[in-house]
């Protein structure tokens, strides 16, 4: 298995994972790219069961997991990582019972810095495969901001199945589309 | 076609959809659908989960499967990543390693549609995994 995340994309598919597996029925994901002051910024927010201090200290440690099928959890250790290594920050913020924030920057122009990716892919991916989680989604950029719900788009499409080609590659290309508008 | 950007445009799309296909009721009785669980934790993100996942969202579509495919965590077989865990209805959960675009159209062709068995699965100790 060769271990990579190659974009922002990957990370905020894995870290909305982490949430589900907390509980979560609420998931936001803001995703900035300001170009102007030359960062780009990542911040997810969960109501899920939340981390009491100890198990937040350990959060980023990739020999410490919660899980039991296995004992190493990479996941928040790469995004820090990757942060780290394009001249950014990683930051977590939990509270039992509340939920959890992770906040993860990066210099925009740093050659180190994970290209945002398929981020419409995991948008759909994550409402097709969640049926009971609320997503919202907000990307901002320079020049203006987008924001949608997992309710929105399933209000709109009630009756038929996401899986459905049409349906689905029309949730992809509203996504596609407004963020590519924007940036 | 036009541009797809505001939710308007999908509910149009929606609407042209439903008036062409006959409404699908399964998703009301999911113990008759066949159950697709691409494993999506950061040992399947890594070795390519979201494009198995995509993969075998449009192919079952395509071949007019009934089947319905979610995520669900690492089950502990890192190794074998991208792994999928299929239930074809009254039986029990088989898991699958190793699984690329081959691999899984073998799954469908094979698996799902005929319901024999192939190589790549993982061990009879296989269970899913209920968090």
């Amino acid at each position: 298995m060769s271990l990579v995340m190659k974009t922002l994309s990957d990370h905020i598919l894995d870290i909305i994972q982490n949430s589900i597996r907390a509980g979560a029925t609420l998931i936001e994901v803001m995703v900035e790219e300001n170009k102007i002051d030359d960062i780009c910024t990542l911040q997810i927010i969960d109501n899920g069961c939340g981390m009491d201090k100890k198990t937040m200290e350990q959060a980023t440690n990739p020999f410490f997991t919660t899980r039991k099928t296995r004992k190493v959890g990479l996941g928040l250790s790469l995004l820090k990582q990757n942060a780290e290594m394009a001249n950014g920050k990683f930051t977590i913020y939990s509270e039992v019972n509340k939920g959890t924030t992770i906040e993860a920057s990066f210099q925009f122009s740093n050659v180190d810095r994970p290209e945002l990716g398929d981020i419409w892919n995991t948008l759909y991916l994550t409402m097709q495969g969640n049926e009971n989680l609320e997503l919202i989604y907000e990307h901002k950029t320079n020049k203006n901001s987008f924001k949608f719900s997992s309710a929105e788009i399933k209000s709109n499409v009630e009756g038929v199945s996401m899986q459905q080609t049409e349906i689905r590659t029309a949730i992809i290309d509203f996504i596609k589309n407004n963020i590519k508008d924007i940036q | 076609m036009p541009k797809i950007t505001s939710l308007a445009d999908l509910k149009r799309i929606k609407e042209e959809v439903q008036s062409k296909i006959k409404l699908r009721e399964n998703s009301d009785n999911p113990e008759h659908l066949v159950q697709v669980k691409v494993g999506m934790a950061t040992c399947g993100i890594a070795s390519g989960a979201k494009e198995i996942m995509k993969y075998f969202v449009e192919e079952l579509e395509q071949q007019a499967v009934d089947a319905v495919v979610t995520q669900t965590g690492c089950m502990g077989y890192c190794y074998a990543e991208p792994t999928v865990e299929v239930i074809l209805p009254n039986n029990d959960p088989v898991g699958f390693g190793r699984i690329n675009k081959r691999k899984a159209e073998e799954i469908i062709d094979t698996y799902i549609k005929k319901g024999k068995l192939i190589d790549g699965i993982i061990p009879i100790t296989f269970k899913t995994i209920d968090e």
